[in-house]
């Protein structure tokens, strides 16, 4: 197994006026490829700030994270647009979709700005991709005419059109009940399974147990590392 | 290759944005379409007005000069033009007779009255003239002859009926060798003239009977004044010095001292067309500035609309910029956004301003002359505006930090 992610002493802060705020403190994280992390913490942990470092949407005040061995922090403002295109998939609490636009236009945004032209039939892939969520049949529904967890799976389908490396959910259940935050649970774990290492922002903990590993985060900086074993598998029981 | 794909998807997102927002879309190009036809009505309401001017002038004669008598001083008061009736014949045949630089000459003696044909009948004005009037006016037949010298020289009843009139008392039928009765003279109709159309304010030039000068003053008219004489002078150039040398006919002929004032008046038309086209080229120039006025206010709108529209969608700006989009990206979107909006309203505008300046022409007194460059510099500004004004709101868009445009409810 080779290391997809790592970083050594990730640091973030804000300046809030006059007052620094540390987000971030000196994180050092590893992950496998293919693994499926939980991250958890209470709210002010730092939870949302290590995945906006991770997906790139953001940049670490110190320290370094190195993506597939590669030195994020050297990237310029178009290899980072570059690498949350190719490299990563967001899923967010909010699902985040186009209103007014098709299930199949929101899960092809990806692939618009796919500049390597990796995927050769994009309505293929598009296909495929709400296939895996089980939405192949609702392809032209508008959000709007979809429910939570359908627009959720929408939004995974979304994250996995351009074969990315990583996805990073970001409290994907928050918006959702307990039924379908298994249901949406079992389809990251689906993805899991066929090699797309996963990394799951939580503050569940019976959510987190369905992920390989958990870590913990307190005030900015990592408290602890579980494995969990044996691991819950959400198919089974829904 | 890669990039054209590329370049279609993006063009294809803004075209869907558009489709998908289409009160928004409206909004925002309502603007360009007023401004465009705003430009394109206005201007061609100005051109099709001096282009009526132009002709008008020109159906007057060539290189015509119009004599008035009268517009002397009495104990220090100028009398206005025509309030002393001095001229005869005489005068004519002196200008006729003496002046180098014109080559034609007609008096011209203006009587009205009922006139008769049939069961119809028709009030009008009657010019008698002589056979030169009508290279003077640059006047065609569109049916039967003209009157000649000989027709003068015995003041035959023969009369040149226009369009009006002719139709008026002949009804679809050629009236040459007809009958009609001028204030219960017959006359005999030897020809119609061809149609010249409505002079400034709704004068119909067509509604006139034209006969030998001799006729319409000794049968119709009684006395032996005549109201004015037209000429027409060598060419354009001369027609200053021809207009010196009548005056200085006229002056002899009247037997006025150096120093009296003239008993006369001479316009000569360059004088006429270069005020009447200054005038109309100033409208036209106006209308057309007060035109690009509202074709600006109309990018400023768009540029309004676009900025409310980038606040509106930070959030699926954040969405594009987390999937993988480029600022640049986000930048052609909207400007993209900006121009489709301001070219299809500058088209929207142009079909708008044809449409309102062809039933203006059919359905007013207004002529309108729609002028082809005039519809491309139109569109090449909305064009400009769309560019101009797109290019700030989509910077804006482009700047957006993705965490807070995503965070933005």
């Amino acid at each position: 197994m080779s290391l997809v992610i790592e970083t050594r002493e990730l640091t973030k802060t804000y300046q809030m006026g006059d007052i620094p705020v540390h987000a971030l403190m000196e994180v050092n994280l590893e992950v496998q490829t293919g693994e499926f992390l939980a991250v958890m913490g209470a709210s002010g942990s730092g939870k949302s700030t290590l995945l906006n470092l991770l997906g790139c949407l953001d940049e670490a005040t110190s320290g370094e994270y190195l993506l597939d061995g590669k030195a994020v922090s050297r990237l310029n403002k178009k290899e980072y647009a570059d690498i949350r295109n190719q490299k990563i998939g967001f899923v967010f609490q909010g699902f985040n979709l186009l209103p007014r636009t098709s299930a199949f236009e929101n899960v092809e945004l990806p692939l618009i700005y796919d500049r390597t032209n990796r995927i050769k039939n994009h309505k293929k892939a598009i296909r495929e991709a709400l296939g895996l969520v089980g939405l192949e049949d609702r392809m032209d529904h508008l959000p709007q005419q979809l429910s939570g967890g359908e627009q959720q799976r929408v939004a995974i389908a979304r994250a996995i059109v351009n074969k990315p490396a990583i996805i990073l959910a970001d409290e994907p259940t928050g918006n959702l009940d307990t039924h379908t935050s298994v249901d949406i649970i079992s389809v990251l774990q689906e993805l899991n399974d066929q090699g797309i290492t996963i990394i799951l922002v939580t503050h569940e903990h019976h959510l987190a147990e369905y992920a390989k590993r958990i870590v913990k985060l307190k005030d900015g900086r990592a408290v602890s590392n579980e494995i969990i074993k044996p691991r819950k598998k959400a198919l089974g029981e829904s | 290759m890669i990039r054209r794909r590329q370049i279609q998807k993006i063009l294809k997102a803004a075209f869907s944005s558009i489709l998908r927002n289409r009160m928004r879309s409206l909004l925002t190009s309502i603007g360009i379409i007023i401004g465009v036809s705003a430009v394109i009505i206005m201007s061609a309401i100005g051109r099709g007005s001096q282009a009526l001017i132009e002709k008008e002038i020109n159906d007057l004669g060539t290189n015509l000069l119009i004599i008035f008598p009268g517009a002397s001083m009495t104990g220090g008061v100028h009398r206005g033009a025509g309030s002393f009736n001095r001229f005869t014949y005489n005068d004519v045949e002196k200008i006729k007779k003496n002046a180098t630089l014109v080559t034609d000459v007609t008096p011209i003696v203006q009587s009205g009255g009922q006139i008769i044909a049939g069961g119809n009948n028709w009030s009008s004005e009657i010019i008698g003239a002589s056979p030169e009037y009508f290279s003077i006016r640059n006047w065609d037949l569109k049916y039967g002859s003209y009157f000649t010298e000989r027709d003068v020289k015995v003041s035959r009843k023969v009369a040149l009926l226009g369009t009006t009139i002719a139709d008026e008392l002949f009804p679809d039928q050629d009236p040459t060798g007809q009958t009609i009765r001028i204030r219960n003279i017959p006359f005999r109709v030897i020809g119609v003239l061809e149609e010249k159309g409505q002079a400034g304010m709704g004068h119909d030039q067509d509604d006139i009977i034209l006969a030998p000068w001799t006729t319409v003053l000794y049968r119709l008219k009684g006395g032996r004044y005549i109201d004015m004489i037209n000429a027409s002078a060598i060419s354009t150039e001369l027609l200053e010095q021809a207009e010196e040398e009548i005056s200085g006919i006229i002056r002899e002929s009247h037997r006025l001292n150096e120093g009296e004032d003239d008993d006369f008046t001479i316009h000569n038309q360059t004088e006429i067309t270069q005020m009447v086209t200054r005038t109309s080229k100033i409208m036209t120039w106006l209308l057309g500035s007060i035109a690009g006025v509202s074709l600006l206010v109309g990018g400023i709108g768009i540029m309004n609309i676009m900025l409310v529209s980038v606040t509106e969608r930070t959030r699926e700006i954040g969405i594009r910029l987390s999937v993988g989009a480029r600022a640049v990206d986000i930048l052609v979107q909207f400007l993209t956004e900006a121009i489709v909006l301001s070219i299809s309203g500058g088209i929207i505008g142009i079909v708008f301003a044809i449409i309102v300046s062809l039933s203006l022409n059919s359905f007013s007194s207004l002529y309108t002359l729609v002028k082809p460059e005039i519809v491309f510099i139109a569109f090449l500004f909305s064009v400009a505006v769309g560019i101009f004004f797109g290019f700030y709101p989509a910077q804006k868009a482009a700047r957006l930090n993705p965490i807070e445009s995503l965070r933005y409810e």
